[in-house]
């Protein structure tokens, strides 16, 4: 028996034990934050939270039932949120994403070293991570039908990525097209699709859940080497099957030696059995060889010429790489043709930089004025641009462009800016003659300076002619005067100004560059370099160098030969041509005799200024005064004088003339 | 004979001009006018005269050689003359203050200025024409223009032909920014003055209209010239020295060359005259 004292007391106890373990708890919490589910979920049960992630606002809700409902419900928080541990709460925003790998090393190491890893840790925008297959707060385990891995959904989740017209199928190198649609029709698609078995083979069940490698590795499970064993992942007995093929042993012990699987069953399109690669070809040649098939809607020629296909840069492309979609079971595989020739499925890169492109944009907002890529490429006859028969070859570029960029054509029309006849320009251009002239293919082109793909215009920061990225544009073939310039007072690495600084096409114009050493540029020179330093410019031309420069010749200094071209400094820098230790051997270059005393010559004076040149200014005045003092006396004098002499002459006319008569009469009367 | 031809040639003329004197002022005009054409191409290289002309000379550096060259000529002409000046002393005069004090010195003297002065009173219709003598107050200032010009032009220019000699000497880069100046426009002051003033004087007034043949040929009719400088001729009459001067004019052929010269030259000068005027208005900057 217990003596009711005692249990009060005890009830005593335990209540004390229960408050201090309530408040200690609650001091633990408080003083601890972020170490309970609870807490975290005080903001994060917000179903309107958002915050931000890599400069996007997301929401941050996580959904308390699904997370119970998960495979990681007996997992804190933190477990997975590893780095909030211990955080100050509210914890910054824009976590670092949750590492699986902390409890799934195995797949994780996989993934790593899978095409997908790969992508994922090169910031690839496009590449999944685990969240991506597996969810995040909502994981079920592969075999729970509500997993997003369940076989069931396996095509699907893959198919996210991989269907047609999909982003990644589109923009990189995935090499198999069709890939969903031709796994539904295959026998393990309709197995598991239609049959509902999950033994069925899925994606994962080929390619490896993680570990995703192309078939040329050689760690892959679809590698030639591998394919024997990973289909007899399933096909266990395939050597009794095809016993009349190949011989028992063979295929464990020199698999090699042996067709694999996918030489007879097409991938994904599995049970459709083909033994010759170009049938493929052959099947679109027994239409598109024949010289007169014509479309039906409007006529245009649907002939193939096999044999320009052949000596073009794609001869070893079958046809329907290109025009995918086709059905082989269809009776006409093309029938159901609907997609254009996609290039960027293979040429994924060039692909992004076209889509950023002008010309992408025209296209993708289905301007008809838009190039494609057949426009500058070809279509069957694509060739390197290292080809010179290529009409991407450098010599034949100019006149490429000139199809849209000529005067008169749709891009010209279209243009509204100041560079006009472009073509005419550039051909005359130091580059244009160097390219067509001396036929130097190293010769810049249009695709040189406006890149081939991603030409944009001038004012686009991202464009190559922007005026901040022209001098390394230009700097790509000059680079050492690029490097000179950039040292220069005309460089905003220099100079720090909100005025325009001078980029190479602001001297040397942009589609009529002239050789540095012609007269022509060394006499416009000076009225470039005038555009902003006005004052300099037109002072200059009241000096001797200016003035016979005026007149047309080339032989003395211009502002250039003086203040240097590229590496132009102020005066006051030591390394200025210009500077007191410099300038004497400056002038020496066309004054052998120059002294110090020469080099205090004003090459820019005027006598316009009392303020700057008072010496000229006085003298010039003083000049004038007396020119004008002078012409006054003189004029007067001269003006005064005119009307009588005037009278003089007549006066003396009639005095000659009595001369004269006085002299005849003296005569007659000798 | 000698009575046909002069006859035949109407009257007898009076030598003004001795050959070197003509000579020197034809030297003068070829060497004058080239220096102004090619210097004004320079000064006025802002019009698109200019840049024509620099090339029809040949380019710039064709046209500095010429105008050097002129330059040359032209000292040569001034020298030239000082040492005429010097033989004359020793040969004509005793000694210098007779030659610079003289009555036909070409110095400015009293007579000048009555004359000066009394021209003036004529021009207003207030006295008679003055009895001008061999050398006029208007052909003495011309004279000295010459003087001064060919120091004051002649010193800048030599200056900006060798200005890497002239500043190892000391002088200041900047004297040769003045020097252009001074260059420049005394060379705008006489060729102005010249090919108006002097062109007026001369030629152009009515009383000489077109043109006074007497610089180039050196005789003028003997009664045109008794009208002109009366007491110079009254004084030869007077001293009986008159004969002396008594020639026979050139025959036509050489009357017309001088002409052709002759209106060469003025063509030039309005010309340039006229370029002057033009890239002084309408084109300055």
């Amino acid at each position: 028996m217990t003596s009711p004292v005692y249990i009060s007391l005890r009830k005593i106890q335990i209540e004390f034990f229960l408050w201090v373990t309530i408040f200690s708890l609650l001091l633990f919490t408080v003083s601890a934050a972020a170490q309970d589910n609870s807490d975290c979920m005080m903001c994060h049960e917000d179903n309107t939270l958002k915050g931000e992630k890599a400069g996007k606002t997301i929401s941050v809700f996580v959904d308390q039932k699904k997370l119970d409902a998960s495979i990681h419900s007996n997992l804190d928080c933190i477990s997975c949120h590893a780095d909030l541990k211990d955080a100050d709460l509210p914890h910054e925003e824009d976590v670092p994403p949750v590492n699986c790998g902390i409890c799934h090393g195995d797949a994780q190491k996989l993934f790593d070293e899978g095409l997908h890893g790969k992508s994922f840790s090169r910031g690839d925008r496009l590449a999944p991570s685990c969240q991506t297959c597996h969810g995040s707060h909502d994981i079920f385990s592969s075999k729970d039908s509500r997993s997003k891995t369940y076989p069931l959904k396996i095509p699907f989740l893959c198919g996210m990525c991989h269907k047609e017209g999909a982003p990644v199928q589109l923009q990189r190198d995935i090499p198999a097209s069709h890939i969903l649609e031709n796994y539904s029709e295959s026998i393990h698609g309709e197995g598991l699709l239609r049959k509902g078995l999950l033994v069925s083979a899925t994606c994962a069940s080929c390619h490896t859940p993680h570990r995703i490698l192309p078939h040329t590795d050689s760690r892959s499970s679809i590698a030639r080497k591998n394919i024997a064993a990973t289909c007899s992942n399933c096909h266990v007995e395939i050597e009794a099957v095809h016993r009349k093929i190949i011989k028992g042993e063979l295929w464990e012990k020199e698999a090699h030696i042996l067709p694999a699987c996918v030489d007879c069953h097409q991938p994904h399109k599995v049970r459709k059995v083909f033994y010759e690669q170009g049938m493929a070809d052959k099947d679109c040649l027994r239409c598109h060889d024949n010289p007169n098939l014509k479309a039906l809607d409007d006529k245009r020629s649907l002939f193939v010429d096999i044999s320009i296909l052949q000596s073009s840069r794609h001869f070893n492309i079958a046809c329907s790489q290109c025009h995918s979609g086709v059905n082989p079971s269809h009776l006409r595989p093309c029938d159901n043709l609907t997609q254009k020739v996609d290039c960027a499925s293979c040429h994924a890169a060039v692909g992004d930089e076209f889509q950023i492109s002008m010309h992408g944009q025209l296209l993708a907002a289905n301007d008809p004025n838009a190039p494609t890529c057949s426009e500058c490429h070809g279509t069957h006859y694509v060739l390197g641009r290292r080809n010179p028969l290529a009409l991407t070859f450098p010599i034949n570029v100019p006149n490429l462009c000139a199809k849209c960029h000529r005067e008169g054509e749709k891009a010209a029309v279209r243009y509204t800016g100041s560079e006009r006849e472009i073509i005419e320009r550039y051909t005359e251009s130091i580059h244009g003659k160097g390219l067509t002239k001396s036929g130097l293919t190293v010769t810049a082109t249009c695709a040189d300076c406006h890149t081939a793909h991603m030409e944009l215009s001038h004012t686009d920061p991202r464009s190559s002619i922007n005026h901040n990225n022209i001098a390394s544009t230009c700097g790509r073939c000059h680079h050492g005067i690029e490097e000179q310039y950039n040292k220069s007072v005309h460089s905003r690495a220099v100079t720090n100004t909100d005025r325009d600084l001078p980029v190479c096409n602001d001297c040397h114009t942009s589609h009529t560059i002239r050789r540095a050493d012609s007269e022509g540029f060394k006499l416009t020179i000076m009225t470039q370099c005038g555009r902003c330093h006005e004052d300099i410019a037109s002072t200059y031309f009241d000096t001797y160098h200016g003035k016979v420069s005026q007149l047309g010749y080339t032989k003395t200094a211009k502002c250039y030969d003086c203040h240097g071209a590229h590496d132009i400094l102020p005066t006051t820098d030591p390394a200025s041509h210009l500077s007191r230790n410099n300038v004497v051997a400056t002038c020496q270059k066309c004054h052998p005799g120059a002294n110090r005393q020469f080099a205090g010559y004003f090459t820019h004076a005027t006598h316009h200024d009392p303020e700057k040149y008072p010496v000229l200014f006085w003298t010039f005045w003083g000049m004038t005064t007396l020119l004008i003092g002078t012409f006054i006396v003189a004029g007067m004098h001269t003006i005064l004088w005119l009307p009588r002499s005037i009278r003089w002459r007549r006066e003396l006319k009639r005095r000659l003339e009595a001369a004269e008569s006085q002299e005849v009469t003296d005569s007659i009367e000798e | 004979m000698a009575n046909i031809i002069s006859a035949e040639y109407k009257t007898v003329q009076f030598q003004r001009f001795s050959r070197l004197n003509r000579v020197l002022h034809i030297m003068m005009i070829v060497s004058f006018i080239s220096l102004a054409l090619t210097g004004m191409t320079l000064k006025f290289s802002y019009t698109s005269w200019a840049a024509i002309l620099s090339h029809i000379l040949g380019g710039f550096e064709s046209a500095g050689f010429i105008h050097r060259f002129a330059a040359v000529i032209m000292f040569s002409v001034f020298f030239i003359h000082i040492i005429d000046l010097i033989r004359m002393r020793r040969k004509e005069y005793n000694s210098w203050k007779e030659l610079l004090l003289g009555k036909n010195t070409m110095l400015f003297n009293k007579k000048d200025w009555h004359d000066l002065r009394d021209s003036l009173k004529w021009f207003l219709g207030l006295g008679e024409r003055p009895q001008y003598g061999r050398w006029t107050y208007w052909e003495k200032f011309d004279y000295f223009a010459v003087f001064w010009g060919i120091c004051v032009i002649g010193s800048t220019g030599l200056t900006l032909w060798f200005p890497e000699f002239f500043t190892s000497l000391g002088i200041p880069g900047w004297l040769i920014n003045v020097a252009t100046i001074i260059h420049s426009d005394e060379a705008l002051l006489a060729t102005g003055f010249i090919f108006t003033v002097h062109f007026f004087n001369t030629h152009l007034r009515p009383e000489k209209f077109p043109m006074d043949l007497v610089i180039f040929s050196g005789r003028v009719p003997l009664e045109e010239y008794k009208l002109d400088r009366p007491k110079e001729y009254n004084e030869l009459v007077e001293s009986g020295a008159l004969e002396e001067y008594l020639v026979e004019p050139y025959p036509p052929i050489v009357i017309r060359a001088i002409k052709v010269f002759g209106w060469t030259a003025l063509i030039f000068g309005f010309s340039i005259i006229i370029w002057i005027i033009y890239a002084m208005i309408f084109a300055y900057r």
